[in-house]
């Protein structure tokens, strides 16, 4: 072998391995110089599954949620001049991969408006980071029932309702059919086997030991694709409602296995997540009567979807397919954006109007969030969302929720408004946050 | 010309025998030492100690106590995930369990709870071996998924299946900056490095790569199997369990089940397949390959300026990653870290080849 050639193998097999190793160097310093960026804009980081078994889901409401943004900078200008900057991340609903998005976005542009995780596990994940960091982590509809208090939950914001709040109006809706008796009867949980479904089970037990229901729970291993034995177990069982806490590729398979099984559609009740259009599109006459609950009014049109089409889909800048505008998964995700602009904009009107607002500050706006009949209709969303009004104590704010059903084409509003009972709820919240505080020693501030 | 051992003479057993027998390397090592230990303390962000350099350690940690199992011993192993479970969640009983015990019993106990599974799940290796052996550690880590998944106890009655520890302290330190963290980290891993060098160089290392190498053959000439396959379970898992105790406690803080599925056990196979079996540095290589690699792809359009969205871009990593893991593996099917010790053995000899 000559020198020559021996010595650009050394080269290429050096830079080889060299690169191996050096790669991970380069990836830690480069972000930290993107954080030196001067605050002009408000930043909010948008975390989000585009892939992976939720992406059925994950891809509307990220879209949504980008939208409004996006709606809010073209036609408003920002908030108060404040013009919106956000950047995505993807989780792929993954713990790990959520927290490294966490640390990657929460100090960007002087610091993260709040984190909507679009997960439960990563909420989990990331409610202790959160505390010593000092971001706001909102979770609306969704994360831990308990953080509603926020006594304990300085910095969790379940808004607009909970997965308690939510058992518990499927089951007014439920008793409401069977004529005010829940007595005797057998309810079913069929739920992904993660946080996020087994969630609702303390309530629902509470519920089942005090109404005299019986309480029949189904766990589905994720993904949630093969469902076959639980339907059978079901037919078996013959419960008379099924709650499903289902989402992403999960929703569709169960409402398969329900027809196959002859279960009636019109005895399931599903949480929000697994009511869009995209869960029964597809499946279209087979899932006619699949009852769903949503947050707020989320299955109806108003007119912030006409301005989103006017400001952002007909200049070609929307995040989504244009049928994608109106879906529940959609809108969904334009409310949640919407809250958070709304607390951006509450914390403006008190820490000074056109500046760029701190993490602080933000969860103050989130804090004291007062959403009127007027404000909300003035925004969009007077169809959509009632009133709502956080406060230091209650960081939920005003949950509603209705009933829509699926007719084989598309979704009706098939009840009245409903409240939570929070005879039982309540106490729930403060028990299990009372708990958090001891296990973390933690001081529950006070609210007087 | 930078690494010529001429002159180096070795006029001892204690110098024949030391851990870095060439000057250079002990002298890259106390660098890279003094780097990790004084230097990147000192510059590093946030976000590169939470979410770069603490997920490196604690994987490679796991990666190394996987290749004394699969590199060192030869037996191949699809539950890693089900042990660093078992790690966490002990350790995370006994935080919640017994007030006070400090921070290093913990982890320890963690270890331990591991290496008693460890042992048990290996026990069919006495019988059977190579993919068969593969498929039984694959039903520790379906029974321990189920474990703490249906078990109430295990996630002290925690109504959602998900547990979060409480705050860490060492010697009455809270460690809550990241920085303490990271060389909590750091000094774990380096000090099972050094212990995971010494053993398999040692009698008892050995053992298993006879063991590997030939188990009749290795049996005839008087190394009892049982003995040798059931220390490299042990170790394997002992150095799992601390791991996964660390995932948990350290890096997540808060974990469902899902954290330590199948998924972890196939991540840190590739691991040390890529990095490099029966080889220490092969486990780093592999985690910074598995870890670092993808994260770098992924910042890769924003330091462009790329206006790719956010599903495409993940699409793409995915790809170049895939794609790259079957170059490394055509270029050198011996894993990163034999391409490594082939540049140095070229080095060794560079500018005057024979």
């Amino acid at each position: 072998m000559t020198l020559k050639t021996l010595a650009t193998a050394v080269l290429r097999r050096g830079r080889l391995s060299l690169l191996a190793a050096l790669g991970g160097l380069g990836a830690a310093a480069m972000p930290s110089a993107a954080q030196a960026q001067a605050a002009t804009e408000q930043f909010i980081p948008l975390l989000v599954y585009r892939t992976g078994q939720f992406a059925p889901l994950g891809m509307p409401w990220a879209d949504g949620k980008q939208d409004y943004l996006k709606l809010v900078n073209a036609r408003d200008g920002g908030v108060n001049g404040v013009k919106l900057a956000f950047e995505e991340c993807e989780t792929a609903y993954d713990a790990a991969k959520g927290v490294e998005c966490y640390e990657r976005l929460k100090g960007k542009g002087g610091g993260a408006s709040g984190f909507d995780t679009q997960s439960t596990g990563i909420t989990f994940a990331v409610t202790d980071k959160a505390f010593a960091d000092r971001v706001v982590v909102e979770t609306p509809g969704y994360g831990l029932s308990q953080s509603a208090d926020g006594t304990v939950f300085e910095w969790n914001f379940p808004l607009l309702g909970t997965y308690w709040t939510a058992a518990d109006v499927m089951l007014q809706d439920i008793a409401k059919k069977e004529k005010g008796r829940l007595k005797g009867r057998k309810i079913a949980l069929v739920y992904h086997d993660s946080p996020y479904g087994k969630e609702p089970i303390p309530l629902l037990q509470k519920r089942a030991s005090v109404d005299g229901f019986e309480l029949l729970l189904y766990p589905v291993t994720p993904p949630g694709v093969e469902q076959k034995s639980t339907w059978l177990q079901i037919r078996q069982q013959r419960p008379d409602y099924v709650l499903f806490w289902s989402a992403g590729v999960m929703t569709p398979a169960g409402i398969r296995e329900a027809q196959a099984s002859g279960y009636p559609r019109e005895k399931i009740y599903a949480i929000w997540w697994a009511g869009s259009d995209h869960d029964v599109k597809d499946i279209g006459a087979g899932a006619k009567g699949y009852n769903a609950i949503t947050l707020h009014n989320s299955a109806a049109k108003d007119k912030v979807h006409d301005e989103l089409r006017k400001f952002v889909y007909d200049k070609n800048q929307g995040t989504g397919p244009a049928t994608g505008v109106g879906t529940l998964a959609h809108t969904r995700g334009m409310m949640i954006s919407m809250l958070q602009v709304e607390a951006i904009r509450t914390a403006q009107e008190k820490f000074g109007k056109g500046k760029v607002m701190t993490p602080e500050q933000v969860r103050w706006g989130f804090e004291n969030l007062n959403l009127t009949a007027d404000r909300l209709k003035a925004l969009g969303f007077g169809e959509v969302m009632r009133p709502v009004q956080t406060s230091c104590a209650n960081h939920m704010g005003t949950d509603w929720a209705r009933i829509v059903q699926w007719d084989g084409a598309k979704w009706n509003i098939v009840s009245d408004w409903y409240q939570a009972d929070k005879t039982h709820i309540d106490p729930m919240v403060k028990e299990y946050a009372a708990k958090y505080a001891k296990d973390k020693n933690l001081k529950p501030r006070s609210c007087g | 010309m930078l690494y010529r051992e001429n002159g180096q003479f070795k006029t001892s057993y204690r110098a024949d025998l030391a851990m870095f027998p060439v000057a250079q390397d002990r002298w890259a090592m106390l660098v890279l030492a003094l780097v990790a230990f004084v230097v990147v303390p000192g510059v590093g962000s946030d976000y590169l100690f939470r979410a770069v350099l603490i997920p490196f350690l604690v994987l490679s940690l796991a990666a190394l106590g996987l290749n004394v199992l699969v590199g060192y011993c030869g037996q191949i192993s699809l539950g890693t995930g089900a042990f660093m479970a078992v790690g966490a969640y002990a350790a995370f009983n006994l935080q919640a369990r017994i007030e006070g015990l400090p921070l290093p019993l913990v982890l320890l106990g963690g270890g331990l709870a591991a290496t008693a599974c460890g042992v048990l799940f290996g026990l069919p290796s006495l019988r059977i071996r190579g993919l068969y052996l593969a498929v039984a550690t694959l039903a520790a880590q379906f029974f321990i998924d189920w474990f703490t998944n249906r078990v109430r106890w295990v996630t002290n009655d925690s109504s959602s299946g998900s547990v979060s520890v409480g705050a860490l302290q060492l010697f009455g330190i809270s460690l809550d900056a990241p920085v303490q963290r990271y060389l909590l980290c750091l000094s774990l891993v380096v000090l099972f490095a050094v212990l995971t060098r010494n053993l398999v160089r040692g009698a008892i290392g050995r053992e298993w790569m006879a063991m590997r190498d030939m188990d009749v053959a290795a049996a005839v000439i008087g190394i009892r199997p049982v003995h040798a396959k059931l220390t490299a379970f042990a170790v394997s898992s002992f150095i799992v369990g601390v791991a996964g105790a660390l995932w948990g406690f350290v890096h997540l803080g808060a974990w469902e089940p899902a954290a330590f599925g199948i998924d972890k056990s196939f991540q840190l196979l590739f691991m040390i397949i890529i990095g490099g079996l029966g080889s220490i540095a092969g486990a780093f290589f592999g985690a910074a390959f598995i870890v670092l690699l993808p994260l770098l792809l992924n910042h890769v359009p924003h330091w462009l300026g790329l206006p790719l969205s956010t599903a495409t871009a993940s699409h793409l990593e995915h790809m170049i990653f895939g794609a790259l893991i079957v170059f490394f593996l055509i270029v050198e099917p011996h894993g990163l870290a034999r391409l490594w010790s082939t540049a140095r053995q070229k080095l060794r000899l560079w500018p005057f080849p024979h």
